[in-house]
């Protein structure tokens, strides 16, 4: 036990980002499902106040972005497989890594006991002074220093990896050498680098107005409410791609050896869109600040750079779509749901474009179209790449395959559910049902109808996430077993190493060729 | 040399396209300016319904495209035999330019097209039309306080605000407490609502009858309980009841859906 809270090897502090972050995963799933039973009809039924549920909401929110999403692509997957798939023996700075996975479970548990406590928060994962500096409502330095430690993590993990992919590459392993996986993990950290300061400095700023008596979101005292919301967006939106960006990264390693092919126009999709991304990303956070009281002509300007953002999100598509072509495609449970993925990019990433028009958004912004839009990209195909990474490395992290009948069954409830919850969303969302709501009394009464589809879908999904948690579980005990390399991968981790890889990773140091690609299928 | 010949081919018609691009934006730009200068939409709404279709139309396409795609792919290229690898050759530079090139042109194109519709409907939605009547919005938790100028003032939780049908209404607004977001879902126009600033929307009510109004921006308990009924009149009605200060009640209106 003491060998896993002390470890410094980048393979078990990866295993514990997992845990921690399918724990965070499974209790903001259960919060879900309070949001979802409380939406079934209007009127109040399952929480006792509107308090109780603004603070369900309140957690699943943050603890689905900053404790699962997040730390699962960068902090487990990432930990894991990254070293191995540069050659390396760990990363840059494994004591620093060690304290990356104790912030985060710092976070972890300051958000469970925000759970529990009196006065929880109820600020949302967005926390918007007034509300969040306020007197009254719930105790939103619970949500600062959440904030702070899942930031810290990220930030130090952030340093150690750019160190760890610039200078620690084995020799005639080059930048165009690199996998995709790597590529897009680098650019998801150099986001967080340079943009989670600014999340740090607004939600202090909460902190200060609060609990200090300062002024900076009071206009009473000088202030603005406005300086809060860019700040916070500043971050929150690149934070998206931090998501988007692993997700992506999983998913073609996956397609690429499933279908024994090399990846399609890997340049473009490096430099034209990692690369692009990550120009891109600082420059159109108001696209949440559509109608917040911006100035016209910064609301058209941006809204420009956000549709110009669909041209590197393209060209990675295009490559992702293109690998497929002329491969000798095989299927196992994690290319199901990289296939499943496919189709949830398109819906996700296409219902972000009336998003990105200030005049669609004038009508759309806070109603459920957009709870969908980001839900089909975060929960649905963010969450999906997840599990397809899970599955895919399974044998390599336990020399067991989880890919049982079981495996199957949930993957269908799974996509099942899902769909069922968000598509009537879409729909109410048009018609103006907004979103952070209980109650909806108000509006038409065959809003309740589509509810009634999403509340099904909910419990379905939660199905699912049981079956394939339990089929995991078991599956790492007594799966059958495989051999070190069961999909025919040419990518190092599966080469390389034995399964699970030991101290170190390799017996030998890999010798690489020159002209070496982890995507060596057709010579 | 062949690949000489094929890269200088490829990029000539990759610099074609882009430029098409390019020059289609302020040509489709102009075009829809056109129709803004002549007027725009007559409301908001009528905008946003449009547009929105030519939106729906311009995402299945493309989603058409590259779902069909896949499923072709998917089903075609399957490993006939274990062992069998890839045979896709690795693309020629000019390949690779054209496939980068070609479709971010593109997508370039229908971003532009996207933004130039976008911007004309905008112009509609953030340009008060002069004779458009004021009224100023206050909102706090948990209700919205109509102040029409001339002593009115209605609270939304005691009575339903009047408008008059087919003549425009702007509202300026600010908060006493935290945000919120002043939403008419059937007029599709919303905005923030925030203390120490000035904020507005225009609408413009079709039709007689009553339309909901509610609050869009997280304001804590009372957020889901912000209802303001909007009751569009004739216009003699609404003129009348303003002038008597609300005590002239309008006439009996069906309600809307």
């Amino acid at each position: 036990m003491k060998e896993w809270i002390f470890t410094t090897d980048h393979k078990r502090i990866g295993i514990l980002y997992l845990i921690g972050s399918m724990a965070a995963f499974v209790v903001a799933g259960i919060a879900a499902l309070v949001i979802r039973f409380e939406q079934f009809n209007p009127g109040m039924q399952v929480v006792n106040s509107a308090t109780d549920y603004n603070n369900a909401l309140y957690f699943h929110g943050a603890a689905m972005i900053l404790a699962f999403l997040i730390p699962g692509l960068t902090g487990f997957f990432a930990n894991y497989f990254l070293p191995i798939m540069i050659g390396a023996r760990d990363v840059a700075f494994p004591r620093l890594n060690a304290l990356s996975v104790w912030l985060f479970y710092g976070g972890i548990v300051l958000a469970l006991v925000s759970m529990v406590m009196p006065d929880a928060p109820d600020v949302m994962w967005t926390g918007y002074p007034p509300y969040s500096t306020m007197g009254t409502p719930g105790n939103s330095a619970f949500y600062v220093f959440t904030v702070h430690l899942f930031g810290f993590s990220s930030i130090l993990g952030a340093v150690n990896f750019i160190v760890t992919v610039m200078y620690l590459r084995a020799p005639n392993i080059g930048w165009n050498q690199l996998n995709m996986f790597v590529w897009t993990m680098f650019g998801a950290f150099i986001i967080n680098l340079v943009f989670i300061p600014v999340l740090a400095a607004a939600v202090t700023m909460v902190l200060f107005d609060k609990y200090l008596g300062t002024h900076f979101f009071d206009p009473a005292g000088g202030g603005d409410v406005l300086l809060y919301q860019n700040l916070f967006w500043f971050y929150s939106h690149p934070a998206v791609y931090v998501i988007f960006l692993p997700a992506m990264g999983v998913l073609y390693e996956i397609i690429a050896t499933m279908a024994k092919n090399h990846i399609f126009n890997y340049k473009a999709a490096v430099y034209g869109g990692v690369c692009g991304i990550i120009f891109l990303t600082g420059e159109v956070w108001v696209h949440h600040l559509y109608v917040a009281g911006m100035p016209d002509w910064l609301r058209i300007g941006q809204m420009v750079t956000t549709l110009l953002i669909s041209v590197p999100v393209g060209l990675m598509v295009i490559s992702m779509w293109g690998t497929l072509y002329k491969g000798a495609i095989t299927f196992n449970v994690a290319m199901y749901y990289a296939v499943s993925c496919l189709f949830l990019v398109l819906i996700g990433g296409l219902t972000g474009i009336p998003l990105a028009m200030t005049s669609m958004t004038l009508h759309l912004s806070e109603t459920s179209f957009v709870h969908a839009h980001f839900h089909f990209v975060m929960a649905l195909f963010a969450t999906f790449s997840i599990y397809a990474g899970i599955y895919y490395w399974f044998p390599k992290m336990t020399g067991r395959s989880a890919d049982s009948k079981l495996a199957y069954i949930a993957f269908w409830l799974n996509s099942l559910g899902v769909n069922l919850t968000f598509w009537p969303l879409f729909v109410i969302g048009v018609e103006g049902m907004p979103r952070r709501y209980y109650d909806y009394e108000q509006f038409p009464a065959y809003f309740a109808d589509y509810h009634h589809i999403a509340t099904f879908g909910g419990v379905v999904t939660a199905i699912g996430t049981a079956l394939t948690i339990i089929n995991l579980v078991y599956a790492a005990f007594k799966g059958a077993k495989t051999n070190s390399n069961p999909w025919g991968s040419k990518s190092l981790e599966w080469t390389d190493t034995v399964s699970p890889p030991g101290p170190g990773n390799f017996v030998h140091d890999p010798k690489i060729a020159p002209g070496w690609t982890p995507y060596d299928y057709v010579r | 040399m062949k690949i000489r010949t094929d890269f200088q081919a490829m990029r000539k018609g990759a610099a074609v396209v882009s430029a098409l691009a390019v020059l289609m934006a302020p040509v489709v730009a102009s075009a829809s300016g056109g129709a803004a200068a002549a007027g725009g939409f007559s409301s908001p709404a009528t905008g946003w319904n449009e547009l929105w279709h030519h939106v729906l139309v311009d995402l299945l396409v493309i989603g058409g495209i590259f779902a069909i795609a896949a499923v072709y792919m998917l089903w075609k290229y399957q490993a006939k035999n274990p062992g069998d690898v890839g045979t896709a050759r690795p693309l020629t530079a000019a390949q690779a330019l054209g496939f980068a090139l070609i479709p971010s042109a593109i997508f370039m194109a229908d971003d532009f097209f996207l933004a130039a519709k976008g911007w004309v409907l905008w112009n509609t939605q953030r340009t008060v039309p002069a004779d458009a009547i004021e009224v100023k919005l206050t909102a706090q938790m948990y209700s919205w306080e109509f102040d029409y100028g001339n002593g009115l003032v209605v609270n939304s939780v005691e009575a339903p605000i009047m408008v008059p049908v087919g003549r425009p209404v702007v509202m300026r607004m600010t908060s006493n407490d935290v945000i919120h977001s002043f939403f008419i879902p059937e007029f599709r126009i919303k905005e923030d609502v925030m203390p120490g600033r000035k904020t507005y929307l225009w609408f413009k009510a079709p039709a007689a009858g009553e339309y909901l109004a509610t609050c869009t921006e997280y304001c804590g308990a009372g957020h889901s309980q912000m209802p303001a009924k909007i009751q569009a009149v004739e216009p003699a009605a609404f003129d009348a009841w303003v002038a008597s200060k609300g005590k002239q009640a309008a006439a009996p209106v069906a309600t809307n859906g």
